[in-house]
């Protein structure tokens, strides 16, 4: 099941950096932000994974909207970063 | 002796050779991926751009999907990621960045610029882009939103700019020439030039 256009999402707020060797595709200024949901951009081979060669499971991919000012503290109003990121990095926002 | 230490020559051959043991490439379709990789330039992409200008239906196809566009042009895309293309419009302009690395769409824009991969335009691309934009000469008319797209994933992203109003009545080949690779990065936009 993929999460609808329109959706309000958290990108978690985790560093598996610290963990220990990892290779991640959410960058770090995103994480912790909340942004909406724009489309499903389709199913791709987990990354993280697929870096170290072990069975990668398909996950969902997701075009999400943030407010780029609101991000950086600085910027024109309105402007926005659209950024690929996969569900198991999402939390729906409940309102 | 270790790989690092192999004379990379040998190395090559003995790679090519268990490929083509295996089944998972032989020399003809290397050779095929090597000639393809050689001929993307940003001059495809002006191709699609310029399409897209002049056929409403091609221009239909290119924003659904851009991977199935540039193939009816006769532009290889197997086994690449998915092309996806940006609209710009009167009110809206996209600039592409790869903050974790360097995503590109290569089949239709070739090999990176330099800058696209350095540090600094990765940073300032989505911390301030406005005035990176500046630093290019590109001013946004009042009113128009940016939206810097972050390339960090499977897909592949090219924007499509806004056609110059002073081409009215151009052919294709002469609305092509016009487009530069930094206008389908969205550092530039075309002019009628």
């Amino acid at each position: 099941m993929s999460l609808a256009p329109g959706t309000k999402v958290r990108v978690k707020d985790d560093w598996p950096e610290i963990r220990g060797p990892c290779h991640i595709r959410t960058p770090h200024y995103v994480r912790g932000e909340c942004g909406t949901l724009v489309r499903h951009l389709g199913d791709f081979a987990n990354p993280e994974d697929l870096a170290f060669a072990r069975p990668a499971p398909l996950r969902p991919l997701y075009h999400v909207r943030f407010d780029q000012p609101g991000i950086w503290g600085e910027g024109a109003a309105g402007d926005a970063l659209l950024v690929e990121v996969f569900g198991h990095w999402l939390e729906v926002v409940t309102p | 002796m270790s790989v690092l230490a192999a004379d990379s020559v040998n190395l090559l051959a003995a790679l090519r050779a268990v490929l083509a043991a295996k089944g998972i490439a032989g020399p003809e379709e290397i050779a095929g991926q090597i000639r393809s990789t050689d001929e993307a330039s940003p001059a495809q992409g002006a191709r699609m751009v310029a399409k897209a200008w002049t056929d409403p239906a091609f221009r239909a196809l290119m924003l659904e999907d851009g991977t199935r566009a540039a193939e009816s042009l006769g532009i290889p895309m197997r086994g690449l990621p998915p092309l996806g293309v940006l609209e710009d419009r009167p009110e809206a302009h996209h600039l592409v960045v790869c903050t974790l690395c360097s995503c590109y769409p290569r089949a239709v824009l070739g090999y990176p610029p330099f800058w696209y991969k350095s540090a600094s335009y990765r940073a300032r691309a989505v911390r301030d882009p406005r005035g990176l934009l500046l630093e290019w000469g590109t001013v946004l008319p009042a009113g128009v939103k940016l939206t810097v797209v972050d390339s960090t994933a499977d897909y592949r992203w090219m924007v499509l700019p806004l056609r110059p109003a002073a081409t009215a009545g151009w052919s294709e080949a002469k609305l092509a020439a016009i487009v530069r690779e930094g206008d389908m990065i969205g550092v530039t936009i075309p002019l009628a030039s």
